[in-house]
């Protein structure tokens, strides 16, 4: 093909004005920045692993990459062609590994990070927005943020009534807990105990992301003090006394029981520390995204087993039908339950 | 400079029996002063204790183990400082100096990484304190100098740099929900997890290295003087200086395998020691012993007892530890003038 100089111009322009063309309209994203619609989505680079749930559950195949290569028994709960896709860093959060050549080779339509709408991650989606010239959203990923975030990201992506069925799902799920459980005062809710870490004594003061979940249907016992994780001691604890422990470590829940400095907690006493399923992503704290929904109704029929009388596994296998795409075998679904690797 | 010792080991003792009482009856459990008393009584004499089983739970499985692991932990720092002060001739040396709470560091981070549980995580600690002052010292002794001191400590403080950088690694590549936050935690250093079971792990190689020291008191006397010089007064220094190092290795990396790192404690202490006691090691190494035992206990109650979340051991060390420090150094600038 001969190209002369008034073809090569016509291309350059081109190429230059369409893009500014199609991005003419915009969304308002969690954190209120416009963020231009791209003009097609094919390809979306999820900045941190809350964005890879996110948009996986609403638009799996856009999916370029995880930030973390997912594990043989994770993989068991996703679509296996897009489980398996390859790792590709984050740029969010703390500590970026992805390196922005390394974005912009993957040729992304669409750069998607949900979590904190603080200062810090606005400015962190504008850099990148400036330097990388693709559009970046910001949304919210806690609870009252979770519906506003699908339904902009349905509009971000052109699927906007897949969008709005997933904000409904979302709000139906957080509102089917909060109505049951609202005629119960806040005193009157288990004061509960959240363990982390293999001694069980990291735990998530009020406010915290981590406890999102739990401060949602119980007293949080460390909520009187606001803050992130912080670490307590196990005389703190035996004064806290709490009713129910929850905890995401399979070693402290097994050494627990026959702790002799845990024996006089009610919760221990009572057998009622309860460790938290993981598969494939966790149910009541990590990563902050759509996959502690079901961690709300997990812990919801643990605190109050009269106001929640449905079948916990065909709870689960709903969830993951729709928000994982995959249906669990009953084998897979008692797994899940016992929370161990 | 000599000062009498009795009189300055009955003050480190006095700090000692102080803090003790202060961190039994002190914590977030309210314990009073007659409830402890039974307890301990119904116990040494096998009655039944009248106060509730809660109490007595707090006062024997937690508050009691945490408190004879502040001691322990003091104590080994201070000791393993002293000793390492006289050894490297130096009064700005710390026990970490030749690599071992960064060995420890290491150790621990990749048992976090791997999701180890708690003696996997200590054990991994303990033996990453002591391999890192073994590469430094075997790296050291390779490289032919003719002052094998500051080979020595120049080994241990790149080795440590080395060893930070792998720590940086692990804590780069590790999961930021969970593991991070352990790790952060771990670095910071406490006491809140101790209990029973972590006593006995402490106490073996704490009691053996100190032992050492204690029996090898007179000989890091002369090992202060310059090499030359203590090897004309017919001291085998090489063999020596092995075994001194070993020994205070061994106390800081079973110290920082159970409470992780705690800086300042090593450095401060056994310069109040000498300000007892004077330069002497036979004198120096009780005192600085009872002292640092005194002091990590007064410094571990306020940590658990001042809010209901912990205040990091590592963050009042050195909250606590600077302001001395550079008093010390004002009072060194006189000295020197």
């Amino acid at each position: 093909m001969r190209i002369d100089r008034r073809t090569l111009i016509a291309g350059l322009s081109a190429a230059l004005l369409a893009p500014r063309r199609a991005r003419a309209a915009t969304v308002t994203d969690g954190a209120g920045r416009a963020v231009p619609v791209p003009a097609r989505t094919e390809r979306v680079f999820p900045a941190g692993p809350p964005a890879a749930i996110f948009l996986y559950t609403l638009a799996p195949e856009l999916l370029l990459g995880w930030p973390r290569a997912n594990r043989a028994d994770e993989r068991e709960f996703l679509l296996p062609d897009i489980g398996s896709r390859p790792e590709v860093g984050r740029i969010t959060g703390r500590g970026n590994t992805a390196n922005l050549e390394v974005v912009l080779a993957l040729k992304p339509d669409l750069i998607l990070d949900v979590g904190s709408t603080s200062a810090t991650y606005v400015s962190l989606a504008d850099r990148v927005q400036q330097q990388t010239g693709i559009p970046y959203a910001l949304l919210d990923g806690r609870f009252d943020g979770i519906a506003a975030a699908y339904r902009t990201l349905g509009a971000l992506i052109g699927r906007p009534a897949q969008g709005e069925e997933f904000a409904q799902a979302t709000e139906k799920m957080v509102s089917t807990v909060t109505q049951r459980i609202g005629g119960i005062s806040r005193e009157q809710r288990p004061r509960v105990y959240y363990a982390r870490g293999p001694r069980g004594l990291e735990t998530g003061l009020g406010g915290s992301i981590n406890v999102e979940t739990i401060e949602l249907l119980a007293q949080n016992v460390a909520g009187g003090t606001r803050g992130g994780l912080a670490t307590v001691s196990i005389e703190q604890v035996l004064l806290w006394n709490p009713d129910v422990i929850i905890t995401i470590d399979q070693d402290f829940a097994a050494n627990v029981r026959n702790d002799p400095a845990w024996a006089p907690v009610k919760a221990v006493r009572d057998g009622r520390v309860h460790l938290s399923p993981k598969l494939p992503f966790g149910w009541v704290d990590f990563p902050p995204c759509v996959n502690r929904l079901i961690g709300l109704s997990w812990l919801a029929k643990l605190l109050y087993p009269a106001l929640f009388p449905e079948d916990l596994r065909a709870l689960t296998r709903d969830f993951y039908a729709r928000f994982y795409h995959v249906t669990p075998s009953d084998a897979q679904i008692d797994r899940v339950l016992a929370g161990r690797d | 400079m000599t000062r009498p010792f009795l009189p300055g080991l009955g003050v480190a003792l006095g700090v000692l029996v102080l803090g003790l009482i202060v961190a039994f009856t002190v914590g977030r459990y309210p314990v009073t002063l007659a409830e402890l008393v039974d307890v301990i009584w119904s116990r040494a004499t096998g009655g039944q204790p009248t106060a509730p089983a809660a109490v007595e739970n707090v006062v024997l499985l937690v508050r009691g183990p945490r408190v004879v692991a502040a001691v322990l932990v003091g104590a080994a720092l201070a000791v393993a400082g002293t000793a390492f002060q006289g050894l490297f001739r130096n009064p700005l040396v710390s026990p970490d100096i030749l690599g071992a709470s960064s060995g420890a560091a290491l150790g621990a981070v990749l048992g976090i990484f791997f999701s180890l549980g708690v003696v996997g995580i200590e054990g991994l600690a303990f033996l990453g304190g002591l391999v890192a002052v073994a590469a430094v010292y075997v790296i050291g002794s390779f490289l032919q100098s003719r002052d094998p001191i500051l080979v020595l400590v120049l080994t241990g403080v790149v080795i440590g740099a080395l060893l930070g950088a792998g720590v940086g690694l692990v804590k780069y590549l590790a999961d930021p929900y969970n593991q991070l936050p352990a790790m952060t935690f771990w670095l910071l250093g406490s006491l809140a997890a101790i209990t029973v079971a972590d006593l006995l792990p402490l106490l073996g190689p704490v009691a053996l290295g100190t032992a050492v020291l204690l029996a090898l008191r007179w000989r890091i006397n002369v090992m202060s003087l310059p090499d030359d010089e203590a090897r004309a007064l017919g001291l085998a220094t090489g063999p020596l200086r092995i075994a001194i190092v070993a020994a205070a290795t061994l106390v800081t990396s079973a110290s920082v395998a159970t409470s992780g790192i705690i800086g300042w404690v090593g450095l401060v202490v056994p310069h109040l020691a000498r300000a007892l006691v004077g330069p002497d090691f036979p004198k120096l190494i009780p005192t600085a012993a009872l002292l640092g035992g005194g002091y990590l206990l007064f410094i571990d109650t306020i940590a658990r007892a001042a809010a209901p979340v912990e205040i990091p051991l590592g963050i009042l060390t050195a909250v606590i530890g600077t302001p001395f420090f550079i008093w010390l150094l004002a009072g060194m600038q006189k000295n020197w003038s």
